[in-house]
């Protein structure tokens, strides 16, 4: 505790950082997609069951307090609605609880919006932009491989997820050692994969697992050629995340469904509800375009960019000293 | 005791599990991006040593168990129990056979010893890490050796056997490291 004021990071790394910041830039400067600046305090939170927000005191009059975003999503959301076209936003979010070797509880966001893009092109937007930071780190960037949720299951797991049962997946988590109370079907495949499909990707590769269950979809498109699956897509490097894309729904009624079904989880499992956004789902019953986008964590990228075991490592200070 | 959310665990805290007192020694997050946070913690069983590692739900919640552990003397044994006093409370607890298990042969009176407490009984005693006991049989016909290559098994008071060098002889005082049950020096008087 006696030296907590000191910075735990080389400052060789902070300069690290910095130069990341400006090579993200640089990109996107050059494929024309603008950086936008949005509230980190809002009047709306986030409803997904499974993160958690800061609140604190109200900051308008329609609003009885005030939400620390958990991602710029919304906002870039009606920036799109209202026809920006093409933009990006680099930003520090903030997730209760979140605290491992790989979290921090405040952490440093890219989000960005491709319009007219589906989610294979952004893919290969995010395999663009990472081979152009890895150069300028002069680190190699090797092969790309693509999975699906399914496929990444039946070849690690040799599990159909077709015809597997709740139980039966229970009684897998079992067997790889979970120990606690019953899971639900997404629960038993999160912990599946985390700990058994995660750990195991290609160590050399960025991965791409695709068509994520729609039970799972958060804010993607439900796949039109198998409703089974959705538009979602998380990005892994050595078997790290660092990113989760979707090919966006666009259609503010499902949306709207979403944040209740989400709610009404929360409140089964004595959460408390979040107030919905009610601004993005009036801008998007105006239109929403067609687009793809995707959550990057940098001090993550960062880490895997510096070879770094701990997200600490990056950090100018954490949340135990900040 | 208390019902503890696992978001809350932290190194050193002690749970109750099958009745039996485990102490945290790791903790760590698995949580998707999207999706449920698991705690994996790896934890010691207080009195077998076992290491466990368990993972659950970040939402679940498990039991604390009641245990402190303090310093008492050792005073003496009856047979039946074994008898310690608080160095300053003077307050006297009797420690069972099974609590003080194998370490018994370590216990010289007055010593001072780390008591577990769960539930307030003793659970598990723990001697020093350094006891000097006396030797009181030995082999005493080989002599002579002085390389410290060889060993042979002394049995000391408290019926403690440990192996010591060819050299040392009945009636002398050894420094034992209790942990391991390894021959550490002579003490001279």
């Amino acid at each position: 505790m006696n030296s907590d004021w000191k910075s735990q990071c080389p400052l060789q790394t902070l300069k690290q950082r910095a130069f990341l910041m400006s090579k993200i830039r640089e990109y996107f400067a050059h494929h024309n997609v603008l950086e936008v600046e949005t509230p980190i305090l809002s009047s709306a939170g986030n409803t997904d069951v499974n993160i958690e927000s800061f609140t604190s005191q109200s900051i308008n009059l329609d609003c009885s307090k005030s939400y620390l975003r958990t991602s710029p999503e919304f906002p870039l959301k009606r920036l799109l609605c209202s026809g920006i076209g093409d933009i990006f936003e680099i930003g520090k979010v903030f997730r209760k609880e979140e605290i491992s070797k790989t979290h921090n509880i405040e952490f440093t966001m890219l989000e960005w919006y491709r319009v007219d893009f589906d989610y294979k092109q952004l893919i290969q937007d995010v395999i663009d932009l990472l081979k152009f930071i890895f150069s300028a780190f002069s680190q190699p960037f090797e092969n790309v491989e693509t999975l699906t949720f399914n496929q990444s299951f039946q070849q690690f797991l040799s599990i159909d997820l077709s015809l597997v049962t709740d139980t039966q997946l229970n009684t897998y988590c079992a067997n790889f050692g979970y120990s606690g109370s019953q899971l639900s079907r997404d629960e038993a495949l999160d912990f599946l994969f985390a700990t058994q499909i995660q750990t195991k990707l290609n160590k050399e590769n960025l991965t791409f697992i695709t068509l994520y269950p729609a039970s799972q979809a958060a804010l993607s498109q439900i796949n039109p050629h198998d409703p089974s699956t959705s538009l979602r897509f998380e990005v892994f490097y050595r078997g790290q995340e660092l990113g989760n894309g979707y090919q966006e729904l666009t259609d503010s009624q499902e949306l709207l469904e979403r944040f209740k079904v989400d709610n009404q989880k929360r409140q089964t499992q004595g959460k408390q509800m979040v107030d919905v956004d009610c601004r993005l789902l009036a801008t998007m019953e105006n239109g929403m375009p067609a687009c793809s986008g995707i959550a990057v964590g940098l001090d993550r990228l960062l880490m895997v960019l510096l070879g770094c075991k701990t997200i600490e490592e990056v950090l100018s200070f954490n949340a135990g000293n900040s | 005791m208390a019902n503890v959310g696992i978001n809350e665990f932290k190194n050193g805290m002690k749970l109750l599990i099958n009745n039996e007192p485990w102490n945290i020694t790791d903790v760590d997050m698995v949580k998707p991006g999207k999706g449920q946070a698991f705690t994996r913690i790896k934890i010691k069983n207080l009195k077998t040593g076992r290491v466990v590692d368990k993972t659950c739900k970040s939402t679940d919640k498990m039991q604390t168990a009641d245990v402190m552990e303090t310093d008492y003397q050792y005073l003496y044994a009856d047979g039946e129990y074994y008898y310690f006093m608080h160095p300053e409370t003077y307050e006297q607890i009797e420690a069972s056979k099974e609590s003080v298990g194998d370490n018994a042969k370590w216990l010289l009176e007055e010593s001072m010893c780390t008591v577990t407490l769960f539930n307030e009984e003793p659970y598990v005693v723990v001697p020093p890490n350094f006891v000097n006991l006396k030797i009181v049989d030995t082999d005493p016909g080989l002599k002579g050796d002085t390389s410290g290559g060889g060993g042979k098994p002394a049995t000391l008071e408290g019926g403690a056997v440990v192996q010591i060098p060819l050299f040392v002889q009945i009636g002398e005082v050894i420094k034992v490291d209790t942990r391991t049950g390894e021959y550490c020096s002579r003490v001279k008087d």
